[in-house]
Parts: structure tokens; sequence; C-alpha cells
């Protein structure tokens, strides 16, 4: 179960990586930012099954450091909600070469 | 049965990812999201990671998705069923970077099985024994606030000045 655990986790990376570059929504790419901790912690688990617990409780920092991103990024997107009216990301072209 | 519940969790967990990148709604995706950590909560209890699988339907599908979901409603992006994926040369960057990373990642799996992690096994029968031994929660307990304790701290001080921070940027200047 656990070369087929870390396919699981590969793909879904992949799909995360994917997710970011393709679309414009901010808030889906940041869902798909989620999706790609998801798809490690996924692989610290089935490996801990054989590496000793020290795997969980990475995946348990890994959770809160989540948490705290989710919290600080979605903070960001409304404050440049409220500069732009939108959370497309062509239209935040300030950095932009 | 625990190889036919895994790969009934992985299919569900794939098929809701790719189905959460590719609708436009975004209400829709999330709650494909939402499946999608659902399933790798159930994947997670057939690791006997019970605490996480907890932890995981708890803080995930519940506290941060809701957020995310707060957001949407509050910026009102409900009703938004425009087309948002990118078109020429953003889409074909994207499926370089995602097919290359796919590639590297490929590559691992091939002589996999002659690579110096396999030294380090120690069979899933030990961490069954200290599971046995302290249960579910005190298995992870036990190193969090012993070995990583200096981490857990930090931590803490992480999430307050998040919380700090997320005010400080959400709230209207007064």
């Amino acid at each position: 179960m656990l070369t087929e655990a870390l396919v699981v986790s590969a793909v879904l990376f992949v799909i995360g990586t994917f997710g970011v570059l393709i679309r414009r929504n901010a808030i889906i790419m940041f869902l798909c930012i989620e999706l790609q901790l998801n798809a490690v912690n996924l692989s610290f688990v089935a490996l801990s099954r054989y590496l000793g617990i020290d795997g969980q409780v990475f995946v348990f920092f890994v959770m809160t450091v989540a948490a705290a991103e989710a919290a600080v990024g979605l903070a960001i997107i409304i404050s440049i909600f409220r500069h732009y009216e939108t959370v497309n990301v062509d239209n935040f072209n300030l950095l932009k070469w | 049965m625990a190889d036919i519940l895994f790969y009934v969790f992985s299919a569900v967990a794939l098929g809701s990812a790719i189905l959460m990148v590719t609708r436009k709604n975004p209400v829709a995706s999330l709650l494909y999201m939402v499946a999608t950590l659902a399933s790798i909560a159930g994947i997670y209890v057939l690791f006997e990671a019970h605490f996480l699988a907890a932890v995981q339907i708890i803080v995930y599908a519940g506290a941060i998705m809701v957020l995310f979901l707060f957001v949407i409603m509050l910026l009102n992006l409900g009703h938004d069923y425009r087309d948002d994926l990118k078109r020429g040369a953003g889409a074909i960057l994207a499926f370089i970077v995602a097919g290359s990373t796919a590639g590297v990642l490929a590559r691992q799996f091939r002589g996999a099985e002659a690579s110096p992690l396999y030294d380090y096994f120690r069979g899933a029968e030990t961490i069954d024994a200290l599971l046995a031994e302290k249960g579910a929660v005190g298995a992870i307990a036990q190193p969090l606030f012993t070995d990583y304790v200096v981490a857990f701290e930090l931590t803490g001080i992480l999430l307050l000045v998040a919380v700090v921070g997320a005010l400080a940027l959400a709230k209207r200047r007064v």
C-alpha cells in the first residue's frame, strides 16, 4: 500500500501544481496550494507507518502552518479585493516586467 | 478490505481534486476540495494515523475550508461562472511545468526498491506496538512535548503572529 499511497500523493501534487498555474482566480490558486500541502502530508503519513511516528508530528506542524497561511493569505486577498474589486490575478500587474 | 478502501478513497481524492481544479464556480471547487480532504483523512485512518485523520477533518475540512467559503461569500464570488482558465502562453507554461514535475516525480519510482531509505524501515509492527501502548493521541503527544517542544512553542507564536497579521491586513483603515 506504501507505493500506491506515494503515487497518489505525487499525482495530487501535480494536480495542485497544475491548478496553481492554470487558474486566474486567486482564491482557487490558494486552494490548489493547500492541495499540494495535503499531497505532501499524505506521503509523510504513509512513510511514518514504516519509519516511525516523527512523520506524523511533521504533518501536525504542516497543518498548523497551513492554517496560519490560510488566515494571512485570505486577509491579503480581502484587502486586494477592496482595492481592485476583483480577485483575478491578471489585474494585479503592478510588479509585472 | 483495507486495500479496497484505499483504492476507493484514492479514486475519490484524485477525481475530486481534478474536478476542483476544473470547476468554474469557486463554491463548487471548494466543495470538491472538502471531498478530497475527507478522503485523504480516510487514507490516514488506513495508515493508522487516527489522530491526524480527526485533525484533518476538524481543522482542514472544518476550519480552513469554512474560512475559504466565508471569504468567497464575503466577496460575493459565488455567482462567478466565468471561465478563468488561462489561455495561450500561460496554459502552455502550466502544462510544461506540471508535466516536468510529473516526470521528475515519476523518475523517483523507478528503481525505488534499491533506495537506501528502505534500510531504515522498521516494519509496521513497531508503530502498531507504539500505538497499542500509548494510544493514537499519546503516541504523537509524547515526541511533540519532548523532542519537538521548541518547534511546538514556536508554532504557538506563529499562530499569534498570523492572527494579528490577518486582523491588521483585513480591517478597514479607520
